[in-house]
């Protein structure tokens, strides 16, 4: 029914971490792959790989800091099946579609394997009428993509999703989400990591100051998305010569992102006229001074950076953004890339996901 | 999800307790590693659309993709266990807890070993699992693979038959016995005077004894596989005996197991309770496990390679599941709680916010699991019948006049009673007092 709207946040742990960890195995692995001798060709479908116990192993230490953390902070667990209804899933993942795997249609309802474990919470809160609820689910999901083994890109890999919904007083849940990732990062020994974080309406809000047209915010966000793996040069090139914005708004926009602090930056910005000029930045800006506050109270300010640079993928975020990076050996990234390979957790807040399920909106 | 973790804490600590590792295969296989392995059962596979690249299919069981792992790892020997689930295309029965996709837990042996040591370890680790569970009473009946064709040929079965009559006979767990003749005779075409003489093996359960009378029975003994069955069978009930569970076993000539890839050992485990299923089926709906010894099929997947013989059983969950949620049910949700947060860090009075977070804090990093609300200046009334409704123990509450005198006051949820706290004092004595909780608590 009139579920209006649902405030949603999302903690992701990629499987990079357990990757980190066991590559050289996997690399060995990769080698000595299946050679068939006989009718089968032996193996396991592409982009798939079995778990040894050594792996196992590992893998059952990783869940259980990371278990015991969700269930530290009052979540419960549920669980979803692995494919649903393929009308479920259609139009949820923009130019992501094409990647989802469908089920042979062999007579029955037309099903295709989950993408992620968003969607079917949003699926399984909208259908049992849910109001609040702080959950986690740790689970494997699909996606036809490119894989990289060794960059731990699989078609078949693990999300460990936290997630909580329902109508509060604003960033206290979102804070606690960044705490979580602190507490999950520092428990399991990684090294030294930051927790960027920023928030949709102050990238929104900051190009309309800019000058950059409505209908380019989408295409110019996911061109900054880029700054976490390419250079500025190549990203303001690409705003300008692929995307058609004016070089000056360019310009503007490389001032702001790489810009990066704490309250301080929050200070000048909130100080910035151009960009409180436009509505959207200072509701941002407020909300990110609360989730400062709020991080600050829950003892991990330290950990985190508030980084104009910082803009996720997906179009369904529409407040705070985060994204946690590993920041110690830069050795790590194989391509020799900034710290984007160190990648380690993200999400942010969704407002309409659910009701995107009720007939109602 | 309470009552299942519950239920895969007690599986994964026994399968660990018998020196069992785990691992793990992807929920497809490519669609011929599947093809020719399940019999009649085939078409009940999930195929994956064809998108442009492999072929592929959902995994039927975990045996299979377990079977191809040993093969293309060059494994010989393993003892692994593998919690998942596996889908197939059935009618769907939720009631009796029959899904399209549902949990097995299987613990397999590969190997070449001494025979029947390991056969009988299964058995032992069925029933750990099963008087764990506290589940009721049960038997694990036992049968063999070579005894049952042993006893078709003594019966006049033509060969031809074998594998058809046998699926006959496993259906006498759901069916009575003139029915499942009357199938044989007029469905399959045996001989009625043979299908009387099945009638008079089948009905056979015992122990030794039983074991005796099927090794002095000459139309028996004179099939050179059923006197290799028998002996089999001798070992197997010695090794229960030692292992301290002849009692709860049944060797049970009406056993018979669907898949066609058993060579010898098949094992079925039953609740003999009040196991109260909904449709008032006989038990074999209260099958809770099933497995046996399958030799040949590591080497279908590697003509080439080694022969690697294995034995496993697999517990069925998901009516382990059913039934203990209906009892959960019954007993009003009692004694289930769905989150395990031990503090709730409250306060009545307005802008305690920022004293909740630092509370939280404090207790987060002591490793408490604490939760607060979140709302600016909650009402205190929410928080204790939150805490009452989720069965959370203890209440830190935050006000002025506490925070002036430098602590917190610890409220008891269940006796409501208050006490003041210092705030270097605060963690210590949470952890006493939760210490006390656990031992009371029933869980």
């Amino acid at each position: 029914m009139a579920v209006a709207l649902a405030l949603r946040r999302r903690f992701r742990a990629v499987t990079v971490i357990k990757e980190e960890v066991a590559k050289l195995l996997e690399l060995k692995k990769l080698v000595d792959d299946g050679k068939s001798s006989g009718q089968f060709v032996l193996k396991c479908p592409k982009g798939t790989r079995d778990y040894d116990p050594f792996q196992m192993a590992i893998r059952e230490k990783v869940f259980s800091v990371i278990t015991s953390c969700f269930k530290r902070h009052g979540a419960v667990a549920i669980s979803t099946p692995a494919f649903e209804l393929k009308e479920t899933l259609l139009g949820k993942y923009g130019e992501d579609q094409k990647l989802i795997y469908d089920l042979a249609d062999q007579g029955g309802e037309l099903l295709s394997l989950r993408y992620d474990l968003t969607v079917p919470f949003a699926r399984h809160v909208a259908m049992n009428n849910i109001k609040t609820m702080k959950r986690y689910h740790i689970d494997r999901v699909y996606r036809r993509d490119q894989p990289r083994m060794t960059l731990g890109r699989y078609r078949e890999f693990y999300q460990c999703d936290f997630d909580i919904a329902g109508e509060y007083d604003p960033m206290i849940p979102d804070a606690e989400c960044v705490r979580i990732v602190f507490e999950i990062l520092s428990q399991l020994d990684l090294g030294s990591f930051v927790i960027k974080v920023n928030h949709r309406k102050l990238l929104d809000g900051m190009f309309e100051a800019c000058g950059v047209p409505p209908e380019k915010f989408r295409s110019i966000c996911s061109a900054v998305d880029k700054l976490d793996k390419a250079e500025w040069e190549e990203v303001k090139k690409e705003m300008v010569e692929e995307k058609g914005l004016e070089e000056v708004a360019a310009g503007r926009i490389g001032e702001y992102v790489k810009l990066n602090g704490r309250l301080e930056l929050l200070e000048r910005l909130t100080s910035d006229e151009r960009l409180t000029a436009v509505p959207s930045s200072v509701a941002g800006l407020e909300d990110m001074k609360l989730l400062l506050q709020y991080c600050k109270l829950f003892g991990v300010l330290d950990k985190v950076s508030f980084d104009l640079s910082l803009a996720r993928g997906l179009d369904y975020y529409t407040g705070v953004i985060y994204e946690a990076v590993l920041t110690g050996d830069p050795s790590k990234g194989k391509e020799g890339g900034v710290p984007a390979v160190g990648s380690v957790a993200g999400g942010g807040r969704y407002d309409g996901l659910v009701g995107m399920f009720n007939s109602q909106g | 999800m309470a009552i299942r973790e519950g239920v895969f804490s007690v599986i994964i600590s026994c399968f660990k307790r018998h020196g069992a590792v785990s691992i793990s295969t992807p929920v497809f296989e490519l669609k011929e590693t599947l093809l020719g392995k399940y019999g009649e059962d085939q078409k009940l596979i999930y195929d994956l659309a064809d998108q442009g690249g492999e072929l592929l299919s959902l995994r039927y069981d975990l045996t299979v993709p377990f079977a191809r792992y040993v093969a293309m790892n060059k494994i010989k020997t393993i003892k692994r266990y593998h919690i998942d689930r596996v889908y197939r295309r059935d009618q769907p029965r939720m009631t009796l807890g029959r899904y399209r996709e549902f949990y097995q837990c299987d613990f397999d042996i590969a190997g070449e070993y001494d025979p029947m040591i390991p056969d009988a370890e299964c058995v032992r680790i069925v029933y750990e699992i099963l008087s764990q569970l506290d589940l009721g009473s049960f038997i694990i009946k036992v049968n063999h693979r070579n005894v049952l064709d042993g006893m078709f040929e003594a019966c006049g079965v033509p060969p031809e038959k074998f594998r058809s009559i046998c699926s006959s006979v496993d259906k006498l767990d759901k069916t009575e016995w003139e029915e499942v003749k009357k199938e044989m005779v007029e469905g399959k075409g045996l001989e009625e005077a043979v299908a009387d003489k099945i009638g008079e093996y089948v009905k056979l359960s015992g122990h030794f004894e039983l074991l005796e009378k099927l090794m002095s029975d000459m139309g028996l003994t004179a099939v050179a596989s059923a006197r290799a069955g028998l002996e089999d069978m001798k070992l197997l009930l010695h090794y229960c005996e030692l292992f301290g569970v002849l009692d709860k076993v049944s060797f049970d000539l009406s056993l018979a197991r669907g898949l066609d890839y058993y060579t010898g050992v098949i094992y079925e485990a039953i609740l003999t309770g009040d196991a109260t299923m909904k449709d008032g089926e006989v038990p074999a709906v209260g099958s809770v496990a099933g497995g046996g010894r399958y030799d040949g099929l590591v080497g279908m997947f590697d003509p080439k390679g080694q022969h690697v013989p294995c034995v496993g059983v697999s517990i069925g969950i998901e009516r382990v599941f059913s039934i203990l949620e209906s009892r959960a049910k019954e007993a009003g949700g009692k004694g289930i709680r769905t989150v395990e947060t031990q503090v709730m860090v409250a306060s009545g009075q307005k802008n305690l916010l920022e004293q909740r977070m630092k509370v939280c804090t404090l207790l987060w990093n002591a490793g408490i699991k604490t939760e607060m609300l979140y709302k600016r200046n909650p009402k205190l009334l929410n928080q204790f019948q939150y805490s009452e409704r989720e069965g959370v123990p203890l209440l830190v509450i935050v006000g002025e006049e506490e925070t002036v005198k430098g602590g917190v006051k610890i409220r008891d949820t269940h006796t409501r009673e208050e006490d003041f706290v210092e705030m270097a004092a605060l963690v210590p004595e949470l952890n006493k007092r939760l210490a006390e909780c656990q031992h009371s608590e029933r869980v």
